[in-house]
């Protein structure tokens, strides 16, 4: 099994959203985050006084699921959330030792 | 049968009979009762009564409040409590960071509260009554003798506790404006001790002075005065008074904690837009209704308030388009702002065009003021209480004297011309004087006695948690 974590634009969540259900993932888990890579963030002026804003609202996606499923989930998410400017964000894929379905205690990729 | 409506028809008119013969008896009685006392007013004088109600000149006769101006007057005092409870409140509420949200909002309530009671004690009194050039006597003391009949010194038609209701409203607001130049750092009781001396040694003062019936500086209405100079709307007496005020007690507390370094940004420009806009539908209730009364002046004063605080937004928004190629709704209030602090000396003396031309200038002045001047200089004036009220205000005053004109209003017959506005760079200077030096003992009080800051600790974790126990956001 493998979790794919994405860190994507905001805006984007709804297509990836549907792309991944289109491939019969049945479940994911999103969070509101914040954070910079190559695309920096923004200046904001406030009567003369300048503050710089580094870290810039995303939307991390996490969904875990059988082997067999990687190349195309991974391959629906950059479809879905790419728009060829900075700041479309990153797909990091970690292995996953066990998952437990807590209301059937079923186990495996039968759980995801 | 009987036909419904025609049914309906004779018990109408049946009724209106009854009550036409009711009030018959009424009248009836009423004129014998009228022609039984000694001096009845002719059928003239009473005419003369009714004009001069309707055009809000002193009364020939008997001193009797007129139900419209009293009821603009109370309107109007209710418009400026709106300005700081919620408008001036929200309008920086939103401005400070959210850990220090509601020390604002209490600030501003509690000053609210506590102005209300000195204010029934003495305060009223010594503002209003007559005594020295710089201070009133004690006759109004507990508001007594202060009741629905009009004081025909201050406002011939409206009941002099509505006046002194509607001038509370103002003896509200000018400390709620100085605990924006303190925000963020000041002790709740250090606000509060603070606000109770500085009314004593700056607001009643200076009041008394400007609009006191014997006060140093009214030019208008004291034949006898020192200086004489004009406020309409309390230029000198409200933002001059409170924005002198900022710089000096926004210096004695010191710069926020991490001022500089840290990032400060508003933790809510909604909430700063909804108090803005609030305070300038309130600013209709202090301007206009400081024509005591719904006559042609406070006609007047609705334009000019409404032109000037126009070209303030658009000019403020203007200068940061040129700056930074943005307008901020930060602009936008803070020019509106400016607009409406600029005319407020002005607003019943000056024409529409004249409104716009002070609009204008008090915009981009305390723009700079506030923009370039604060950074300059250094000091901590966290909400600009100095940028906007005392740059503000000192100039609509000065201006006030260049452009105040007698069609406009011709009470100013008698002051208006080529020196005017020398008396009002005299008011300026004594005002300002007073205003620094009152602020300073005040100031050097609350250090010695109450202790200014909450410490550092108490600053990080913001004062809605160690001032007043709770939090603005619970998410």
């Amino acid at each position: 099994m493998k979790k794919i974590e994405a860190i994507i634009k905001p805006f984007k969540l709804e297509e990836v959203k549907d792309a991944l259900s289109e491939l019969g993932i049945e479940g994911m888990t999103v969070t509101e985050v914040k954070g910079f890579g190559r695309q920096k963030g923004h200046t904001e002026i406030y009567r003369g006084s300048e503050y710089t804003v580094d870290f810039l609202p995303k939307i991390k996606l996490e969904v875990v699921l059988a082997d067999s499923l990687q190349e195309s989930a991974v391959k629906a998410i950059i479809n879905s959330a790419k728009t060829g400017k900075i700041g479309d964000g990153k797909i990091f894929i970690l292995d996953v030792d066990e998952a437990i379905r807590i209301r059937t205690e079923e186990t495996g990729e039968k759980a995801v | 049968m009987i036909n419904p409506t025609g049914f309906m028809k004779a018990v109408l008119l049946a009724t209106l009979m009854a009550v036409a013969a009711m009030t018959a008896g009424t009248l009836h009685a009423q004129t014998a009762a009228a022609s039984a006392s000694a001096a009845a007013p002719t059928t003239e004088q009473r005419l003369e009564r009714l004009e001069a109600y309707v055009a809000n000149t002193p009364s020939p006769g008997e001193a009797l409040p007129g139900p419209g101006h009293n009821g603009w007057m109370m309107t109007a005092a209710a418009l400026v409590l709106f300005m700081t409870l919620p408008g001036l409140a929200l309008s920086y509420g939103g401005l400070v960071r959210r850990k220090n949200v509601l020390s604002i909002l209490a600030q501003c309530w509690g000053i609210a509260g506590m102005v209300t009671i000195l204010w029934w004690l003495v305060g009223y009194s010594l503002v209003f009554a007559p005594g020295k050039p710089w201070m009133g006597d004690l006759r109004y003391a507990l508001l007594h003798h202060v009741t629905s009949a009009p004081n025909p010194a201050y406002a011939p038609w409206v009941s002099q506790n509505v006046f002194a209701m509607f001038e509370l409203m103002f003896a509200i607001i000018t400390p709620a404006i100085i605990v924006g130049a303190t925000a963020e750092r000041m002790r709740f009781a250090a606000v509060m001790t603070f606000t109770a001396i500085w009314m004593f040694l700056v607001y009643i003062p200076i009041t008394h002075m400007v609009w006191g019936v014997d006060g140093a500086l009214n030019g208008l209405n004291n034949p006898h005065a020192l200086i004489k100079s004009i406020d309409f709307a309390g230029g000198m007496v409200v933002h001059m008074a409170s924005g002198w005020s900022s710089l000096v007690v926004c210096m004695m507390v010191g710069k926020r904690k991490g001022y500089g370094k840290e990032k400060m940004p508003p933790h809510s420009m909604v909430l700063c837009m909804v108090g803005t806009a609030m305070l300038w539908v309130g600013w209709y209730g202090f301007n206009s209704g400081s024509a005591m009364g719904a006559d042609s002046i406070a006609a007047n004063a609705f334009v000019t308030t409404t032109l000037s605080a126009a070209a303030g937004t658009l000019v403020w928004a203007f200068a940061e388009w040129v700056q930074t190629r943005k307008s901020s709704v930060l602009g936008f209030c803070s020019g509106a702002f400016g607009g409406l602090v600029v005319i407020a000396p002005a607003c019943g003396y000056v024409t529409p065009t004249g409104a716009v031309i002070i609009g204008l200038v008090g915009g981009i002045l305390t723009y700079l003021a506030v923009v370039k001047l604060k950074v300059i200089l250094g000091y901590d004036d966290a909400l600009d209480g100095f940028g906007l009220h005392a740059i503000g205000g000192t100039v609509g005053v000065l201006l006030a004297g260049i452009l105040a004109s007698p069609e406009v209003n011709p009470k100013l017959n008698v002051l208006a011309g080529k020196t005017l506005w020398l008396q009002q760079l005299e008011a300026i200077f004594v005002v300002a004087a007073v205003a620094v030096i009152g602020s300073l003992i005040a100031g050097v009080f609350v250090r010695l006695f109450i202790g200014m800051r909450p410490g550092t600790e108490g600053e990080s974790i913001g004062l809605d948690l160690t001032e007043h126990g709770e939090e603005g956001y619970i998410l």
